[in-house]
């Protein structure tokens, strides 16, 4: 159960996902953005930050960073992988994911406690969740609106790839926080998932809400086939 | 040789800087403003000496990294 957390130059929440990991008992490495070989990872994890500065587009030029042959290679072998807040963007970006994302609609930086509701549990982000469970977690961007096109959209949708949506305190979806209500979406096989928020920013409750956990719950628990 | 790539956002997906700017740009008096678009300007210089296959690069490049095709629409042009 060995988990790869990318650094990429200007990444800076790899470290809080190794503690999140470590704590729920998950042995987790911090791997460089160079290095080839993922031999012996169950599994992969793009943190959050400004990858390369974020220059040009969140994620652009990340996506061709060394490491990604590999991770599009076990991408499609079934690996699980998860992108975090940039580390979605640079999963969208490598077509890994659907859509990407643009600036919030008010030209905001937004760094604050954010609803989300889960919309699918056939993922390795939400396989411990509950559909309908509405989770307390951090958002922290500025490039947080999903934009998709009509077509993918209708895709997106239809095979409920869509795994977290923002809702307002009645649990409605919410399009005001940044432009979307797409806070998280998957692959079509589920094994690649991404999400805005940072959910190893709510992994205790010492932070202020612990919502994040079942998540990276999940995400651990997808990692190794449960010992008969 | 020099090409120019001009970037704009692709017709139906939000600008808000746009947006933002023309209302600005109204509340200056200038109400005649329908809309404003900001895009992206890039300046690529290359060692080519057949401006075709020069063009055909730049073209590619637009389309692996300079532009997103999700969002984002391209133009491609020799710059002297």
């Amino acid at each position: 159960m060995s988990v790869a957390v990318v650094v990429f130059p200007g990444s800076n929440c790899e470290h809080d996902v190794v503690y999140a990991l470590r704590a729920l008992g998950a042995e987790a490495e911090l791997v460089f953005h160079r290095d080839t070989d993922l031999s012996g990872t169950d599994g992969i994890v793009l943190p959050g930050g400004f990858a390369h500065g974020d220059y040009l587009r969140t994620g652009a030029i990340a996506r061709f960073s060394p490491v990604m042959a590999e991770v599009e290679r076990r991408a499609a072998q079934g690996t699980p992988i998860l992108g975090i807040c940039n580390g979605f963007q640079i999963l969208t970006e490598a077509g890994l994911l659907p859509g990407t994302m643009v600036a919030n609609r008010h030209l905001r930086f937004i760094c604050r406690h954010v609803l989300v509701r889960v919309e699918s549990t056939d993922s390795v982000l939400t396989s411990a969740a509950e559909v309908g469970q509405v989770l307390r977690i951090p958002l922290n961007s500025y490039e947080g609106n999903f934009v998709i096109d009509a077509a993918d959209r209708q895709e997106l949708e239809g095979r409920s790839g869509v795994l977290l949506r923002y809702v307002d305190e009645l649990g409605e979806p919410d399009d005001g926080i940044n432009g979307s209500t797409v806070a998280g979406v998957a692959n079509v096989a589920g094994n690649v998932a991404g999400l805005m928020p940072h959910p190893e920013r709510a992994a205790e409750d010492v932070l202020g809400s612990s919502d994040g956990r079942v998540l990276l719950e999940s995400f651990v628990s997808s990692l190794a086939p449960v010992p008969v | 040789m020099r090409f120019r790539i001009q970037i704009r956002r692709r017709a139906g997906i939000a600008d808000p800087e746009g947006a933002t700017t023309a209302h600005a740009l109204r509340e200056l008096g200038y109400t005649d403003v329908a809309s404003v678009q900001f895009g992206r300007d890039i300046i690529v210089e290359l060692a080519a000496d057949d401006e075709e296959v020069a063009l055909k690069r730049v073209t590619e490049m637009s389309e692996r990294l300079l532009a997103n095709p999700v969002i984002e629409d391209y133009t491609v042009e020799r710059v002297e």
